[in-house]
């Protein structure tokens, strides 16, 4: 065997070692050690971004073609691990906190193994590899969600997610077996792209897609497969929430992308695109909808996520390079975004307790600057110019009415449609905090340090994401790089 | 008398079926979890007879199935472990009972 292949695996490897590092600090340091267990892993994090970048892999595709690293997957691992240095820096303050005095490493490390799942998930070219960094990334959570083991709300949290996500997986395998059976028993995505023919369709392939489109739909929490969302984001410590909302929803995005578009990209009109036109509309619709009678601020960030994923697969429908790198964007627009609004309430749930949108009325008098990122936060998750997400959301319809195709125009007016409707809902929270008259409910504090860089860092990427146009051109080269005709329709 | 692939696929499918009708009308979490456990013992079966009558050369859907009964266990255990939590808390194991987050 060559085992020069691993070189490849350099991101992985990278989680790996970080990993082990923690581990072994958490288990054979004294107290000094423990103390610098969070600051050591957001660094190391932070170093491991740019090291998946700048350090050439040493091949394409290795192990048979079973992994792949490219560079837009190398693109969409250092979005995810500048999300996870957020997340680390947001959870600093709770991590410190006395309940979690011994179990810090714990949590951790659980934290490392979903990033490692989610970088093999979004690398994997055969689905046994697929399945298992899918399983890595979820398990894990679930144990994350039951975190708080004095609260009964995160247990019950946490039965409902695994018990949604063990279902989901078995819809997924069970799609999977059918996809085997008519691939001419590979798993490879190359061979079943192979397979799947143009016009071709079976009663097989059908249930398979359908099942296959169910298992990840649940991972993204599109609607008919969300009910889990608002009750695991409301009882999961928010820290958690927060990684949970955005990183396994941008990784899962991203294999959903491959998997449609690279095997079953030749049925795409015969089979798939109606089923995830309808998928979407109903995702960005009833999260709408559901996210304005939201009293709970994290239940409301939790359909606020729906809709969103919503806007992110409109890409999937792209199908084309241009629809990849807005998906890209959009993910990392996204991350800064919900990660900004996530900071504002874990913060003031950290203080005073209050989670209610009601308690925010009034914020701005005794937290001018934790209401001034949160007003931020929302503009840009509404897509309100000049920030981020206005240009996010732009570049994600550009991209789906570049096929020209009149039905996806249509998609895109829908979603438009919505984007007013959710106007409405991001709004309330911005006219709780400043408009409201009533007193202030929650009184002044300080913020933690870490917590301050962490909200200052999304604010400056909400400003500047969709001004700084160098960020979409570095994705837009990865993705040519990787697939060089970028307006054909499937990438092989 | 030979055997078709049909005499095997039919049970998996019904093992299936009987998987996702226990996943949603049973009341206890353990009853649930079996009814998971059925779900993706079928999704196994189903690797192994297509393997086994389709592609009897090749070890793919066999290496699969492996990997996930040991996947399949992780999530077992992982489960029992929260529900255990659960049983601590609030001293029961109904779904009727986990029922304080909502709205």
């Amino acid at each position: 065997m060559d085992y020069s292949q691993f070189g490849a695996m350099l991101p992985e490897l990278i989680v790996l070692g970080i990993f082990l590092l923690v581990f072994l600090v958490d288990t054979f340091s004294g107290a000094a050690g423990k103390k610098i267990l969070t600051p050591m892993t957001a660094v190391l994090t932070l170093l491991a971004t740019v090291a998946i970048w700048i350090v050439p892999s040493c091949g394409e595709a290795v192990f048979g073609g079973m992994y792949v690293s490219d560079t837009a997957t190398r693109a969409m691992k250092c979005i995810l691990s500048v999300g996870f240095f957020l997340v680390v820096l947001q959870a600093h303050e709770w991590v410190e906190s006395e309940v979690m005095a011994v179990r810090k490493g714990e949590f951790l490390e659980l934290l490392l193994v979903t990033l490692f799942g989610m970088y093999l998930m979004i690398s994997a070219r055969h689905f046994l590899l697929f399945i298992i960094g899918l399983e890595s990334a979820s398990l894990p959570l679930a144990a994350l969600v039951a975190f708080n083991k004095h609260k009964y709300e995160s247990h019950e949290a946490a039965i409902k997610y695994i018990l949604t996500a063990v279902f989901s997986s078995a819809i997924l395998l069970m799609g999977l077996s059918f996809v085997y059976a008519f691939s001419g028993g590979s798993l490879y995505f190359n061979d079943i792209a192979l397979s799947v023919t143009q016009g071709e369709m079976s009663g097989l392939l059908l249930v398979a897609l359908a099942f296959v489109m169910a298992g990840l739909g649940f991972k993204l929490s599109l609607v008919p497969f969300h009910l889990w969302t608002a009750d695991v984001y409301e009882g999961a410590p928010t820290s958690v929430t927060a990684y949970l909302s955005v990183l396994s929803k941008g990784a899962a995005a991203f294999a959903f992308f491959i998997i449609f578009v690279q095997c079953f990209g030749a049925v795409y009109s015969d089979a798939w695109e109606w089923m995830a036109y309808a998928v979407i509309i109903a995702t960005i619709t009833v999260g709408n909808l559901f996210a304005m009678r939201q009293k709970n601020m994290k239940r409301f960030m939790a359909f606020s996520s729906v809709s969103q994923a919503g806007y992110i697969v409109l890409g999937v429908m792209a199908g084309n390079g241009l629809g990849l790198t807005s998906m890209m964007f959009y993910i990392f627009v996204y991350v800064v975004s919900n990660l900004g609004a996530f900071a504002v309430i874990s913060t003031i749930e950290d203080k005073t307790g209050k989670i209610s949108m009601t308690d925010y009325n009034g914020l701005h008098v005794t937290n001018p600057w934790l209401s001034f990122a949160m007003t931020l936060a929302m503009f840009s998750l509404a897509g309100i110019p000049p920030f981020a997400g206005f240009f996010s959301k732009i570049l994600i319809f550009t991209s789906v009415t570049s096929t020209g195709s009149m039905a996806l125009y249509m998609l895109v007016l829908v979603a438009l449609i919505n984007t007013i409707i959710s106007l409405y809902y991001y709004l309330l929270v911005v006219k709780a905090m400043w408009i409201s008259a009533d007193a202030p409910k929650v009184e002044s504090f300080k913020s933690s340090r870490c917590m301050k860089v962490s909200l200052s860092l999304c604010v400056l990427g909400i400003v500047f994401f969709g001004l700084v146009s160098p960020i979409y051109d570095w994705l837009y080269n990865a993705v040519l790089t990787s697939f060089p005709n970028a307006l054909a329709f499937v990438l092989q | 008398m030979d055997l078709s692939i049909l005499w095997y696929l039919v049970p998996s499918v019904i093992m299936f079926v009987c998987g996702v009708y226990g996943f949603i009308t049973r009341k206890n979490m353990v009853a649930i979890l079996i009814s998971l456990e059925l779900m993706l013992n079928s999704a196994d079966l189903n690797f192994v007879i297509f393997n086994r009558f389709l592609f009897p050369g090749s070890m793919e859907g066999m290496v699969f199935t492996l990997f996930a009964i040991a996947i399949a266990a992780a999530e077992t255990a992982l489960a029992i472990a929260i529900i255990i939590n659960i049983y601590r808390s609030i001293g029961s194991t109904e779904v009727t009972e986990t029922n304080k987050l909502k709205h």
